[in-house]
């Protein structure tokens, strides 16, 4: 029981860490109905930049958020340059240029850092504490605190603030948003800096655990998929509430089902996306597609 | 003005001849060692025709061909190691038994948005290396398989050395058993396009709705796309694992399907030569950008070695973003706008003397 319960503290541990990559998926179809397949790699670029700037002398709680103000900046950046030229181009293309967009930013990283893993600090000791008789790693705990933190401060950032409210409404209407004077182009780009400043919390918490190298996010943004596909890729909270489920589910999965292991721990992943698309394809917490004919 | 012959433009048939009988002589003239690397671009270019017959016409996008190819090759070199049928034997049945299972996947794949499909494609591909690992007594884990490249029949082999001279090498003929089958594919695939079939794969892909109100049978031609398309990408990676030697999980990376992908959209996705052309590009970029270029005296140091370090992946993803801004119907698409643009001057200049209009340009 003790260790199916620590098992536990460590799949909610490792599914904030899915919830963070989710959220930035969720929020970039939210924008433009667009899942971004590049999404793990731009994480995993700032999570090197962090990594310089720690590697410079800068203490961690310093290099924390100016990586997230960098990450956001790239995503505008990424957003202007990238990605409004082919807005209103079909699905089919946006989906291709975000993949050429991963290879891009992964290829890039790797002729910068190359692809010896490297180690990557975390604030938090790998001691343990007892929690009425659970052991709880720091680690854990520090990873669901900040991760929590974030998912909290993008919830009142979408929902208790103007500028959310206008995110919200230029990707939801945006013809009449326009109408009333949002400025829809920039909002979408607000909405690429926004999820790769999440995305990029992703990056942080899980290279002390993976080692940080270009092809670290690889099996996390499968994972993230998971995620957002079991909430419904439209709702937010569904990607946070999925994320922890994918993470306890794979965790339990590894640890108590002999034929999957630590090595097939990735298909649980894809089993999960496709069975969640075949059975209930809009998720927990999506609402049914309705379609224009 | 006879509209029709303009728009169905025929195919430029002493093109097709030059391109072949270029693909026949070709490796009289180059070492064996070159001739097993365009081996292994025609055999992109069989599996690339797949993934534009699924992407190009009928409008599916999928992100994992990479594991149709994996599947293909270990059903072919399971046959041949443990059931010792000969090897070319096999890859008509790696095939058939790639393109069912596509045709399967096909169906829940109907019930999924463009985008979902992708999504699941791509998880696939992501997922394919550890989940041939795991029943390693039958697909030999990491180590992967061996095949045992065989040597060319003897008369092949009499006419090929009375030409060039020197004994034919088992890499020269897996060449034209790769050949061989490229070029069968391709004309199955052209018969395919221009008929019925690919009719209404083009009508499915430009509105299925429209195309379901016009009496086509929407899922049994997205599901025969599927398997139809599997089956390219069965055929060649049955023939990858015999170009390479050996077939092993790492032979099949998501690197593999990315660089399929980039070969059909590079090429010109819905167009019959452009997985050809996509195909030469994917496969020699990577292996140029990392021999030929540091070489170039005429390329400044820096610049040179920049690109052999960034590698491929850095040139994949810049020419995957730029030709999807720039040009979306990729090479083949460049050069027929091209070709439209001089007639059109050429002619524009005639029709100024009779007063006719030149004629519409040709709608892909």
């Amino acid at each position: 029981m003790q260790e199916f319960l620590q098992q536990l503290v460590g799949g909610l541990a490792i599914g904030g860490i899915f919830a963070s990559l989710a959220l930035a998926l969720v929020l970039i179809y939210n924008a433009m109905g667009l899942v971004n397949f590049a999404q793990g790699e731009m994480a995993m670029l700032a999570t090197f930049v962090a990594y310089a700037l720690v590697s410079q002398g800068m203490s961690y709680w310093i290099a924390f958020p100016v990586t997230l103000v960098l990450a956001f900046a790239g995503g505008i950046g990424v957003q202007r340059l990238v990605i409004k030229p082919v807005e209103r181009a079909p699905i089919l293309t946006l989906v291709i240029i975000t993949l050429g967009l991963a290879t891009l930013v992964n290829g890039l990283a790797g002729f910068i850092w190359g692809y010896v893993p490297r180690s990557f600090p975390s604030p938090f000791s790998s001691d343990s504490v007892d929690l009425v008789g659970v052991f709880v790693s720091y680690r854990d705990l520090g990873v669901i605190a900040v991760s929590g933190i974030v998912l909290l401060a993008v919830y009142l950032l979408l929902q208790r603030t103007t500028v959310g409210l206008t995110l919200r409404a230029a990707a939801h209407h945006p013809e009449a948003s326009r109408l009333l004077g949002v400025h829809v182009s920039w909002m979408l780009a607000l909405g690429w800096g926004l999820a790769s400043a999440v995305g990029a919390v992703s990056g942080i918490m899980v290279a002390p655990i993976l080692l940080l190298e270009p092809n670290m996010m690889q099996s996390i943004i499968i994972y993230a998929f998971a995620a957002a596909v079991l909430g419904g890729i439209e709702s937010p909270p569904g990607a946070v509430v999925g994320g922890l489920i994918v993470g306890v589910t794979i965790n339990l999965a590894g640890a108590y089902l002999p034929f999957v292991g630590g090595d097939l721990q990735l298909a649980v992943g894809l089993a999960i996306i496709i069975g969640v698309l075949i059975l209930k394809p809009n998720g927990l917490f999506g609402r049914a597609a309705v379609r224009r004919v | 003005m006879n509209l029709q012959r303009i728009r169905m433009a025929p195919p430029r048939y002493w093109l097709v001849g030059v391109v072949v009988l270029f693909l026949i002589g070709f490796p009289t003239v180059i070492s064996s060692f070159l001739a097993s690397e365009w081996a292994q671009a025609l055999i992109l270019a069989i599996a690339i025709m797949g993934l534009n017959i699924l992407v190009g016409y009928s409008g599916q996008l999928s992100l994992g061909h990479g594991a149709f190819m994996a599947l293909g090759a270990y059903i072919s070199a399971i046959l041949a190691h443990h059931y010792k049928v000969d090897y070319l034997l096999t890859i008509p049945i790696a095939g058939l038994a790639t393109g069912l299972v596509g045709f399967l996947f096909g169906i829940p794949a109907l019930r999924l948005s463009p985008l979902y499909l992708a999504l699941a494609t791509f998880a696939l591909a992501v997922v394919t290396p550890s989940l041939i690992k795991r029943p390693a007594g039958l697909t030999g884990g990491v180590q992967g398989i061996g095949v045992v490249q065989p040597d060319p029949p003897g008369a092949v082999s009499n006419i090929f050395s009375t030409i060039t001279g020197t004994a034919m090498t088992s890499d020269q003929w897996i060449y034209y058993v790769s050949l061989f089958c490229a070029l069968v594919l391709f004309w199955v695939a052209w018969n395919i396009v221009r008929h019925r079939p690919g009719r209404a794969m083009r009508a499915i892909r430009d509105g299925e709705v429209a195309a379901a109100a016009s009496g086509v049978n929407v899922r049994g031609f997205k599901t025969l796309a599927f398997g139809l398309s599997a089956f390219y990408g069965g055929v060649a990676g049955s023939l990858y694992g015999l170009s390479t030697g050996f077939v092993s999980p790492d032979t099949f990376p998501v690197s593999l399907s990315i660089q399929l992908l980039v070969g059909a959209v590079v090429g010109g996705l819905a167009s019959i030569p452009g997985p050809l052309a996509g195909a030469i590009f994917a496969y020699f970029l990577p292996i140029e950008s990392s021999q030929w270029v540091p070489n170039q005296s005429w390329i400044p140091a820096q610049i040179a070695a920049t690109v052999k370090n960034a590698g491929p992946a850095v040139s994949y993803g810049v020419i995957l973003i730029v030709i999807m801004i720039f040009a979306p119907n990729g090479l083949v698409g460049l050069a027929r706008s091209g070709y439209s643009l001089l007639n059109r001057r050429l002619r524009g200049a005639t029709d100024r003397e009779t007063g006719q209009m030149p004629p519409d340009p040709q709608t892909v």
